[in-house]
């Protein structure tokens, strides 16, 4: 399976590898760099290249390229899919998968790789019983350690993996039991010049975050669980229960931990919270151009739109603009030609609305295409879907712990066309 | 900072010690110091765990870097026995790393994990054979070798699941070794455990994938252990088994034409009775060659569909895959929504995805339809996600979503992305070629991008139009025109190309303009690109050709410059070219047919998706995304041609999935009955689980009265040195029933001490059903029980049980109907003799005799009639219940003279199987009369519902009543509240169940509860370790305990250190196991199995709490 694992940064430089099988010398990566300068964009290297023996399966996540080395036939997202576990574990571990994390915490890493695969399959990937054979650093623990020498190598021999809930511990202990759980929506849409809607559904999930003593049972129900068309869960969640009840019921893994996450594409019930006019338009001559941009909110249930960004991504011959708003600051930045403008608070008496020319570059002829608008957005205290948790009950621990459930809806893949 | 921490290191001093925290990884610390390893060394030699942590941190964080510390070999494996686990297990990535280059130095560790091998701990077994078969030196193989047999049969499931991960290890090391290894996959294979079997798949993939047959007998196991199996190797599980169905089941979808059919043969697949449906479905289809799915075949659709909620996107796919090669077509669909969910995942996994998608929606269009719109492209996408998009969007093209289609591709072409616009116009071409009602339309729009500024747009737009119009050149004259106006702007060689290979191929249709152009190109033709030159020959030629007047000189004159071209290519296509046109008097034969060798009517392109025919590689696989076959890919067999013998998979225990309706049935007719046997009112259950044991032997036999007595015992709460005499009985008792059923009368007086009670417990039962008696009597189960059943009676009897109880008694005889005609007779005389006390017990002992024969024979029937008429009496029948433990609902002095208790009365509460009966017994302890007592306002939990016993109108001074009510707890031990109400007065109360009571006993066979249990693996069971009290000094002691805390049955076991309980929840009927397997020095393992979790771990609890009293 996987060979081996190489983590090259933005820059090209490799600065950790991994062997669970024999060695392979790092030059086998020079098949990456070609790809990687073929493709420009870091975002289009091809995850799957192929070299004369090897195939080289990569992801890139926080600007670092994990590029493993197979030998022989596995299926491709397995091995896509580890790299990301992996990229999640380190995050887990270090609050960031960076570079300068990676490289801080080396050892760490590597006794997390280690344990990760076994001759390159995958051996322990649930963080629970990672964190139980090697504890995540903290400031404290690793000033202690320096001072004392000891290790953040697990004293005891963990027993996760012996469990049948590998994903929790045994023996958790909390002074405050809380199980909070967020329900977090984001549209992903599509809309057209005129404002119609071209494409709209709603990704969800549940996060939660559960520190509760001993071994709870948890039961999350909804008030109307008919919405969730599709929906996709963690390992502990109960198909069965699902199936035929509707409710989630699960004993929770230690922590933080996504429980779920759903789909709803039925469009009918996507409601799009805001609206936006614009006109971008070049002219012919003069080497200059118009932009004109409104917002404003459309089905917000009530609530306020937050945190509203208007990313757009001009056109290669726009030199700058000169633009004023309403509200909030415009940024344009002519290096990435990224216009960015962040309202915030959408308000529904004035609506923001950002105008102007933009200058381009002189004899350059008029850009064809239009560019189109990323929007971003929060809203708070709103599931767009209109899904409610109705109740979380507790089983299998006496005391009484203390419950939160949170919604907020935001803007995913949001893109207005111009 | 290097250098002087460098130097301060070699001191070793302890006050630097902090200087060691330094981040080892920063680059080059050391790297340009040459006695770098020196001091490490140093560090490594000294006694100090710390010091030598440091060394091994900053030899690690080396080797991460790449650099070669293979120097240091032997100064780090001296510390392979440190006793500091970091310090270990950093040597053993270090060992792991460099043994291979220093063979004769590591073998100097191997001594320490073979003594790992052997060490009490499961998990430092599994690590030593973990780094020991890592360690890629061939001299140990042997060792390997052992150690992996050794380890396959450890104790451990987690060892077991080391030695399957070792076993491609030592393959890749030794293939010499296959043969040996292949025997331990063999047994691995049948590891019944969750944990080994993704890692032995693992291993037979990687060692022996073409040894298809060691799978047969595990893949009904491996079916069903699936959705518990970890993630990654549910993945390769389930690759394997697509594999494998494709060598053992029959193509769904033989008949691929008949399209309503395949959903008809889906249908009928999904029954189980086979051979009946042949038989409808081959007279129904009686021309076509019926289909019938495999049992087996459904089993592994069935098991792995749930899978497609996973969240690991590879487990998905691998289920997908597994649909898209096996399902019928009718059920291929439900994989499509979750494939659509994965795109919303990571790039790579879109990409991998958007690639399997676009095999898929060639062959199946249909089933991503619906989600035509979730393939839409955003600016956004990294273009290799949108050309794949595009691709997907061209294959679900029809003629009905096509102008949707067409206006998306139109914002597409506006793109900033001028790879992904060339691709858009690429895909439009294709969509007209494949659908011809658009292909105008699309023409027209692809004429109208000629005119478009840009010039990739124009270029592509020209190649596309080139294929299309050959499709039907005629009518489009004036669009060559059009193009050839182009030429004059278009520097794109590919289109320019393309141009003039059309005016070539088409100068009929534009006579005048053709010539004009070879005119302008044969001006520019030195600085044209390869490709235009080329095609300025073939234009040449083939103008020459039908217009040679014109272009005769032209054409000298471009033949000419090829000649002197750079290109050979060129120059050998212009002699070629010359020979073959221009007439010279030794010109062959060739020249002859000059004219239809150039002008033949050449074929239209078919534009192709790059994605069709990939799905004969495994979808998901590699060898499908890179579309060539990678090392160690196992080719997808086609399907057989008739199915291979499908009984190599039974395996000694039946399959599951097939007898569960059987043993449903069974489990009903059992069921009812049995509950009531603690009450000893019921013989059918004895009866009928007397009959069913008859097949499984006497000792099976023996335990069903045991978990009667335990029961029974349970009532009577502490009679344990009773159990003790049990044990001469048993043999006793056979004789006794013997001399019972001959001399009958006449008991010997003083031998049966216990006899008599047995008797007045056989009239207790008779009491209520005397056929049971009969028929129990007949086999030596009941005799036994009854036996048993007598200490407990006697002892109750000495204490106050008395005149309550003789009232319940009474209370079932009033109310029999007049119906049972028979037994009514039978049972009112028997109703005397109780009443007569214990002096006639020959008479219910005689009675059970006679009826014997007639019985046996519709016995099952009967029974059912019986247990019918049980469930009658049940709701108003009330048990001698005095033994089972009261709880207080009310006390005298809060209920002001009202007392209220309550008890769990075990039996079924017949108006609703779903609740669990409630004994309530009101006292009146008041001097006045209280009225009206009833049931106000249940406060109940969602689901719970109780159904009321009906009002107490009187309860006179000083007397007391007892009722019973139904409560459906919902399987859960929440506590039911309600108002109870006097006439004058209201009283809240709640009755909160102990978990033991919200179950009911349940029958199973030793073979059925190992199957149950088999079912209940993984997540739903639960295990505790405990240490037995010291009163649990034996089993029957166990058995009372278990019994008493929890309604359960006992179920008959070979092994006598073994005790198991079955029963279900009440409300939901999920099955409840339980085993208390006891060990050397008053230990015991308890386990349970149950569905509901929660129910389970209360339980534990519980049965724990009442074991280790």
């Amino acid at each position: 399976m996987i060979h081996s694992l190489f983590l090259i940064n933005n820059a090209g430089d490799l600065f950790l590898e991994k062997h669970w099988k024999s060695v392979i010398s790092r030059s086998v990566c020079d098949y990456f760099f070609e790809a990687r300068e073929k493709a420009v964009e870091p975002d289009n290297v091809p995850p799957v290249i192929r070299t004369p023996h090897h195939y080289l399966i990569n992801i890139y996540r926080e600007k670092i390229f994990f590029v493993s080395v197979i030998q022989t036939e596995v299926p491709p997202l397995f091995v896509i899919e580890f790299l990301h576990r992996v990229a999640e574990t380190f995050q887990d571990y270090f609050g960031e998968c960076s570079e300068t994390t990676i490289k801080d915490n080396v050892v760490i890493v590597y006794e997390l790789l280690e344990e990760m695969l076994d001759n390159g399959f995958p051996l322990a990937t649930e963080s629970n019983i990672l964190k139980e054979l090697i504890r995540p650093p903290t400031i404290l623990r690793s000033m202690v350690n320096t001072i004392t020498g000891s290790s953040n190598v697990g004293e005891t021999l963990p027993t996760g993996q012996l469990s049948n809930i590998p994903w929790r511990r045994a023996g958790v202990k909390y002074t405050n039991n809380e199980a909070y759980f967020d329900v977090v929506e984001e549209i992903d849409a599509i809309l057209d010049k005129s404002g119609t809607t071209v494409f709209a559904e709603i990704q969800g999930v549940i996060d939660a975050c559960v520190k509760l003593s001993g071994m709870p049972d948890l039961t999350l129900s909804f008030m109307n669980p008919r919405l969730l068309d599709d929906v996709s869960f963690h390992p502990c969640v109960r198909y069965k229960r699902w199936e035929s009840e509707r409710v989630i019921s699960f004993i929770p893994p230690d922590g933080n931990f996504q429980l779920m996450s759903y789909h709803i594409s039925a469009q009918n019930l996507v409601a799009i919270p805001i609206y936006v006019k614009q006109n971008i338009s070049f002219f012919e001559t003069g080497s200059s151009g118009r932009l004109d941009i409104t917002v404003g909110p459309k089905q917000t249930m009530g609530k306020t739109v937050e945190c509203l960004v208007v990313t757009v991504h001009m056109p290669k011959v726009v030199l700058s603009a000169n633009l004023s708003a309403t509200q909030g600051t415009y940024n344009y930045d002519p290096v990435t030609k990224i216009l960015l403008w962040d309202i915030g608070k959408l308000n529904p008496q004035k609506l923001p609305n950002l105008k102007g020319s933009l200058s381009l570059q002189s004899g350059a002829p008029k850009p064809e295409e239009n560019p189109s608008l990323n929007i971003d957005l929060k809203i708070q205290q709103l599931a767009i879907s209109g899904l409610k948790v109705n109740r979380l009950d507790m089983y299998g621990e006496k005391y009484k712990p203390f419950k939160g459930v949170k919604y907020v809806t935001k803007a995913g893949k949001f893109q207005v066309r111009t | 900072m290097s250098a002087s921490s460098a130097f301060s290191d070699e001191k070793g001093g302890s006050a630097s010690e902090p200087e060691y925290g330094h981040d080892p990884a920063s680059g080059g610390i050391f790297s340009s110091d040459y006695k770098r390893h020196d001091d490490l060394k140093e560090m490594l030699d000294s006694n100090k765990d710390s010091l030598k942590l440091e060394a091994m941190k900053r030899i690690v964080a080396m080797i991460a870097r790449g650099k070669n510390t293979s120097d240091l070999f032997p100064a780090v494996v001296k510390n392979v026995a440190c006793k500091n686990i970091e310090v270990k297990k950093l040597v053993y990535v270090y060992l792991v790393r460099y043994a291979e280059e220093q063979q004769d130095l590591a073998l100097l560790s191997i001594s320490t994990f073979q003594r790992g091998l052997k060490d009490p701990n499961q998990l430092i077994r599994a690590s030593a054979l973990r780094v020991l078969s890592s360690i890629r030196v061939t001299i140990i193989v042997p060792i390997m070798m052992l150690a992996i047999k050794e380890a396959a049969s450890d104790m451990s499931p987690y060892v077991r699941k080391t030695a399957a991960h070792a076993i491609p290890k030592l393959h890749s090391l030794d293939p010499e070794q296959k043969d040996q290894l292949i025997e331990v996959i063999e047994k691995l294979l049948a590891d019944k455990t969750t944990l080994v079997a993704g890692s032995v798949v693992m291993a037979f993939e990687e060692v022996c994938p073409d040894r298809i047959d060691l799978i047969h007998k595990n893949y009904r196991k491996l079916c069903n252990l699936l959705i518990d199996v970890e993630e990654w190797g549910q993945v390769v599980i389930i690759n394997m088994l697509t594999r494998y169905a494709r060598t053992q089941f029959l193509n769904p979808n033989v008949n691929e034409s008949l399209l309503e059919d395949s959903s008809e043969k889906a249908f009928y697949a999904s029954d189980d009775e086979e051979d009946e449906d042949k038989k409808t479905e081959a007279a129904a289809l009686a021309k076509r060659k019926p289909y019938v799915m495999d049992p087996d075949h459904r089993l592994l659709l069935r098991n792995t569909k749930p899978l497609l909620q996973s969240r690991n996107a590879a487990v998905v796919m691998a289920v997908a895959q597994l649909y898209f090669h096996l399902a019928p077509k009718a059920e291929v669909g439900i994989i499509a929504k979750a494939l659509v969910r994965l795109m919303r995942s990571h790039s790579e996994v879109q990409y991998v995805v958007l690639q399997n998608v676009a095999t898929m929606t060639i062959k199946r269009r249909g089933m991503f339809e619906p989600y035509l719109k979730s393939f839409y492209i955003r600016s956004t996408d990294p273009t290799q996600i949108k050309i794949l998009k595009l691709e997907v969007l061209t294959n679900l093209a029809n003629e009905t979503n096509i102008s949707t289609i067409l206006r998306e591709f139109q914002t597409y072409i506006k793109s900033m992305d001028k790879d992904f616009v060339a691709a858009s116009i690429q895909a439009i071409g294709r969509c007209a070629t494949n659908i011809g009602e658009v292909r105008d339309t699309c023409l027209n729009g692809l004429v109208q991008l000629l005119s478009n500024r840009d010039e990739l747009v124009v270029a592509e737009s020209v190649v596309v139009i080139k294929k299309l119009l050959q499709m039907q050149p005629e009518q489009h004259s004036d669009i060559i025109k059009h193009m050839a106006k182009l030429i004059d702007n278009i520097q794109v060689p590919m289109a320019r190309a393309s141009i003039l290979w059309l005016i070539g191929e088409y100068c009929e249709h534009v006579p005048k303009i053709a010539p004009d152009v070879l005119r302008k190109m044969a001006k520019t033709f030195t600085n044209e690109e390869d490709i235009v030159k080329l095609q300025i020959i073939n234009l040449a030629a083939k103008l020459y050709l039908t217009n040679s007047k014109q272009t005769k000189l032209l054409t000298q004159y471009v033949l000419n410059l090829a000649k002197y071209d750079q290109n050979y290519d060129i120059r050998d296509r212009a002699r070629f070219i010359r020979q073959l046109i221009v007439p010279t008097d030794k010109s062959g034969a060739l020249s002859k047919y000059a004219k239809k060798l150039f002008l033949a009517l050449k074929p239209a392109p078919v534009l192709e998706s790059p994605f069709k025919d990939r799905d004969h590689f495994q979808l998901g696989s590699l060898s499908h995304l890179l579309n060539a076959k990678a090392g160690g890919y196992q080719e997808l067999p086609d399907w057989p041609e008739s199915a291979p013998d499908p009984s190599v998979r039974n395996v000694e225990i039946p399959d599951w999935s097939k007898c569960t309706s059987r043993k449903d049935r069974k489990e009903k007719k059992v069921d009812k009955p049995f509950y009531s046997d603690s009450e000893g009112e019921s013989g059918p259950t004895e009866s009928a689980d007397s009959e069913s044991d008859s097949g499984s032997g006497s000792e099976s036999a023996s335990a069903s009265d045991e978990s009667g007595s335990g029961s029974e015992s349970e009532e009577s709460g502490e009679e344990t040195e009773s159990e003790d005499e049990e044990e001469d009985e048993e043999k006793e008792k056979k004789r006794k029933k013997h001399l019972d059923k001959t001399k009958a009368k006449k008991p010997a007086e003083e031998s049966a001490e216990s006899e008599q009670s047995s008797g007045t417990e056989d009239r207790k039962r008779g009491r209520k059903a005397v056929k049971n008696q009969k028929s129990a009597s007949e086999s030596e189960s009941e005799s036994e029980s009854s036996e048993s059943e007598d200490e407990s009676e006697e002892e109750s009897e000495e204490e106050s049980e008395s005149d309550t109880d003789i009232r319940k008694k009474k209370t079932p005889v009033s109310k029999q109907p007049p119906k049972q005609s028979k037994k009514e007779s039978k049972k009112e005389k028997q109703e005397m003799s109780l009443l007569d006390l214990d002096d006639f017990e020959p008479a219910p002992t005689s009675a059970p005799v006679t009826p014997v024969n007639f019985l046996s024979s519709s016995l099952v029937s009967d029974l059912e009639g019986l247990s019918l008429t049980d469930t009658i009496l049940a709701p108003t029948t009330i048990a001698p219940s005095g033994l089972i433990k009261l709880y207080e609902l009310l006390h005298r002095i809060t209920g002001e003279g009202l007392a209220v208790e309550y008890c769990f009365s075990r039996q079924p509460f017949s108006p609703d199987p779903n609740m669990v009966a409630v004994q309530i017994q009101f006292t009146n302890n008041t001097n006045s009369e209280t009225k009206n007592l009833h049931i106000k306002e249940p406060r109940l939990q969602s689901g719970m519902r109780i159904r009321e016993f009906a009002e107490i109108e009187v309860l006179a001074a000083g007397e007391s009543v007892t009722v019973v009510m139904g409560i459906d707890f919902c399987d859960s031990t929440q506590a039911a509240n309600f108002q109870l109400c006097t006439h004058t007065r209201k009283f809240f109360a709640s009755i909160q169940p102990p978990v033991g009571e919200l179950m009911t006993p349940v029958f199973l066979t030793e073979n059925d509860f190992k199957k149950e249990q088999g079912k209940l693996m993984g997540m739903n069971e639960i295990s505790e370790k405990l240490t037995l009290g010291e009163k649990c000094v034996n089993e029957h002691v166990i058995v009372e305990r278990v019994t008493a805390t929890a309604n359960l049955s006992r179920v008959p076991c070979g092994s006598d250190k073994e005790c198991r309980f079955a029963g279900k929840t009440v409300s939901s009927g999920c099955l409840v196991l339980v085993t208390v397997a006891t060990k050397e020095g008053g230990r015991a393992q308890l386990t349970v199995n149950c569905e509901k979790m929660v129910i389970g771990t209360m339980l534990v609890k519980d049965i724990m709490q009442a074991l280790s009293q």
